[in-house]
């Protein structure tokens, strides 16, 4: 996985809350046996309505996405992320995740984090006020700076390690591989296997 | 030595830790059981490939086709030409891994959460695991059941681990006796909107208390199905007599002196006396009416007696907004009484509500009736065992008499991925468990509802409780 520290870009501001991953990415979209190219169904069926937000050309090659609270509810469709990722966005900012989707953020690169309900609605301003305005994401010092405010983002310490080292979560745990067959070896015995199959 | 009492999902967590983690870093946990289905594994299957990793436990992994499949002329090969791509790549995936897959035609084919439990795989004291945020559903059998994302069904896949963060506990505490025409899934709609969709963020859900305990394992797995829907990352109910008895004669329950030693260890899976929870919720089940959804969060419920709530009425902006949004989309007006709401189809099926009992349940109520003008209802089984099932009871004649479509088994228009949509604008009563906006087909309207409800509307026409047919 590539390393993620710092990127500077402009932004977006979804202003809309409890944005669901079936808005996200319609079910439609999740047919595909691929891992990218999903662009194309971020937000499917608002980006219909001109006046939605990513039809808006000011805001065109934003790669910080600032939403509503409660961001990425619903389906633990990874899809979601990849197509946030594929579309362009390197960061998405909300009061409140979903822990799915948090957990799927940080699988694939994409920061996702958590700052104030009034830092959100002073992101939105700043980014309206001025959709070209340069915003820095820095990972290690958990800092979006945007003119000359400093926010804060939250994310958990493990994330944000891995993300920066750019390690890959299988990699680092099958180093364990002792711990793991120690485990295995005294698994009780009455737990199911599926294999074989019995009585179907 | 006392130790630290503990609630049901710590104890859980304690014993699957492979190791702990430090400073900041999850702790790893082991999976007992990890079940797949086509839409979240292919990518999964992809990055094994590419990292040439091997699965490292098929014995505790088994797939089924579920979300794509079609429910009428399953003999024919999938009409969708992506949708019968995804299938073919999960039975190429586990053909090449050799995992055990129920594929449409087989005797066990079904929602992936239909299966699991029928098989008698899920069972007490597991770590369940599925790319699927249902997966919830296993928490009845007092195992811990979580939804994961593509990279780590991946992760699962290689390692048979996962690598977690520590979650809070809540407990939902559910005393007193449901009236006749309640249910479940009542209280399910009932606990979130009572702690919204966001309420369950970081916690494990405990269902506890009578009416809890007076629940069937369908109503159980209803309940803790739903569990996602506050945001929740499980949802989880102590094992009991009628848990064991559940599983008893199940093909994979634990044999002879298995068995015994499983019914020892499950016994111990309560939580302590003095145990703590981090948060505590309340909800009277005597005075408890079905329970409806009004808005596209399934936390915009409301009791079926009563009217779709102002907007005005919610202190906080983001609801506020939320619900004007919703009545926009939903095409409703606040004041509304919702037994004046007409539908157009009525759904009765997906992993919340479509095993035999709630089957059952509907089929009592429509019975010697007659379908409202204009319906048209729809009965998915959750499974083909399900499906097998009905038919001995003969509830498919008693739906097919009544005007309803008999279906075979899968997902279907819980989300629509096959071509069980409704269209746009149109209204459903659905057993399902998200309202989510287009989530049954572009522009569609949905209601949540339980079984029983469902059948009082398609009898009806407008949302309708049982006991309004008595009158
Ligand atoms: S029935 Fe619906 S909620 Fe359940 S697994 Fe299928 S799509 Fe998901």
């Amino acid at each position: 996985m590539e390393k993620v520290t710092q990127f500077t870009g402009t932004g977006m501001p979804l202003k809309i809350s409890n944005v669901d991953t079936d808005q996200i990415i319609p079910a439609v979209f999740l047919k595909r046996i691929t891992k990218t190219g999903f662009e194309d169904g971020l937000f499917a069926n608002w980006r219909q309505n001109p006046d939605f937000v990513l039809n808006n050309p000011s805001f065109q090659g934003a790669e910080v996405l600032v939403a509503g609270s409660d961001f990425g509810t619903g389906s633990s469709r990874e899809h979601a992320v990849w197509a946030l990722r594929d579309y362009g966005f390197k960061a998405v900012f909300s009061s409140k995740f979903a822990d799915i989707f948090l957990g799927n953020s940080g699988k694939q690169g994409l920061i996702a984090g958590v700052i104030s309900d009034a830092d959100t609605e002073s992101l939105w301003e700043q980014i309206e006020a001025d959709p070209a305005a340069k915003i820095t994401v820095d990972l290690p010092s958990q800092e979006i700076r945007v003119n000359d405010v400093v926010i804060r983002f939250e994310i958990d310490e493990y994330t944000k390690w891995r993300l920066t080292e750019g390690l890959d979560d299988i990699g680092i745990t099958l180093q364990s591989e002792d711990a793991i067959a120690a485990y295995e070896a005294k698994r009780e015995s009455w737990k199911p296997k599926t294999l074989p199959a019995k009585g179907v | 030595m006392s130790s630290k009492p503990l609630t049901l999902a710590e104890k859980l967590w304690r014993d699957h830790l492979v190791l702990r983690g430090e400073n900041g870093a999850p702790d790893l946990l082991y999976i007992d059981l990890h079940l797949i289905h086509e839409v979240t594994s292919p990518q999964a299957f992809d990055g094994l490939r590419l990292a040439g990793r091997d699965v490292r436990r098929r014995d505790l992994t088994i797939a089924t086709e579920d979300h794509n499949t079609p429910t009428q002329d399953i003999h024919l090969p999938i009409a969708d030409a992506t949708s019968r791509a995804q299938v073919q790549a999960l039975r190429d995936n586990t053909r090449e891994f050799d995992i055990r897959i129920h594929s449409l035609g087989d005797k066990n084919q079904g929602i992936v959460h239909v299966v699991g439990p029928q098989l008698g795989l899920t069972m007490p004291g597991l770590t369940v695991v599925c790319g699927d945020s249902h997966t919830s559903t296993h928490g009845a059998f007092g195992a811990l059941a979580m939804g994961i994302g593509t990279s780590e069904v991946e992760h699962v896949l290689a390692t048979q681990t996962l690598p977690l963060q520590r979650f809070k506990t809540m407990a939902i505490n559910v005393e007193g006796t449901l009236r006749k025409g309640v249910s479940a899934k009542d209280i399910i709609l009932a606990v979130i909107s009572k702690i919204s969709t966001g309420g369950g963020q970081g916690y494990v859900l405990e269902y506890r208390g009578s009416a809890i305990r007076a629940l069937s394992m369908e109503g159980r797995m209803t309940i803790c199905n739903m569990s996602i829907e506050a945001g929740a990352r499980a949802g989880i109910i102590a094992p009991d007599q009628i848990t064991f008895d559940y599983l008893k004669d199940k093909p994979h329950a634990p044999q002879g002196a298995d068995w015994d030693q499983a019914l020892k260890d499950w016994s111990e899976l309560t939580t302590d006396h003095d145990a703590v929870f981090d948060a505590e919720v309340f909800i009277d089940a005597d005075t408890l009416d079905p329970f409806v959804t009004w808005g596209t969060n399934p936390g915009q419920g409301v009791s079926l007696m009563d009217s779709i709530p102002d907007p005005d009425s919610f202190d906080d902006p983001s609801q506020k907004a939320a619900a004007i949004k919703a009545l926009a989309y939903m095409d409703l007006k606040a004041g509304t009484k919702m037994k004046d709401i007409a539908v157009d189809t009525v759904f009765l099926g997906s992993c919340t509500n479509a095993r035999i009992e709630d089957l059952r349940a509907a089929a009592d109520i429509i019975r010697g009736q007659v379908m409202a003008p204009g319906i048209r209802m729809m009965v998915v089984p959750g499974s083909q065992k399900v499906r097998l099932q009905a038919e001995e009871e003969g509830l498919d004649k008693v739906f097919v008499d009544f005007g309803a479509d008999w279906r075979f088994a899968g997902c279907s228009m819980c989300l629509g991925m096959n071509p069980d949509q409704l269209a746009p604008g149109e209204r459903a009563a659905s057993t399902s468990n998200r309202n989510f906006e287009g989530r049954q087909g572009k522009g569609a309207r949905t209601h949540l509802v339980s079984p029983m409800v469902a059948a009082a509307t398609a009898i009806r026409g407008t949302l309708s409780a049982p006991s309004d047919l008595e009158q």
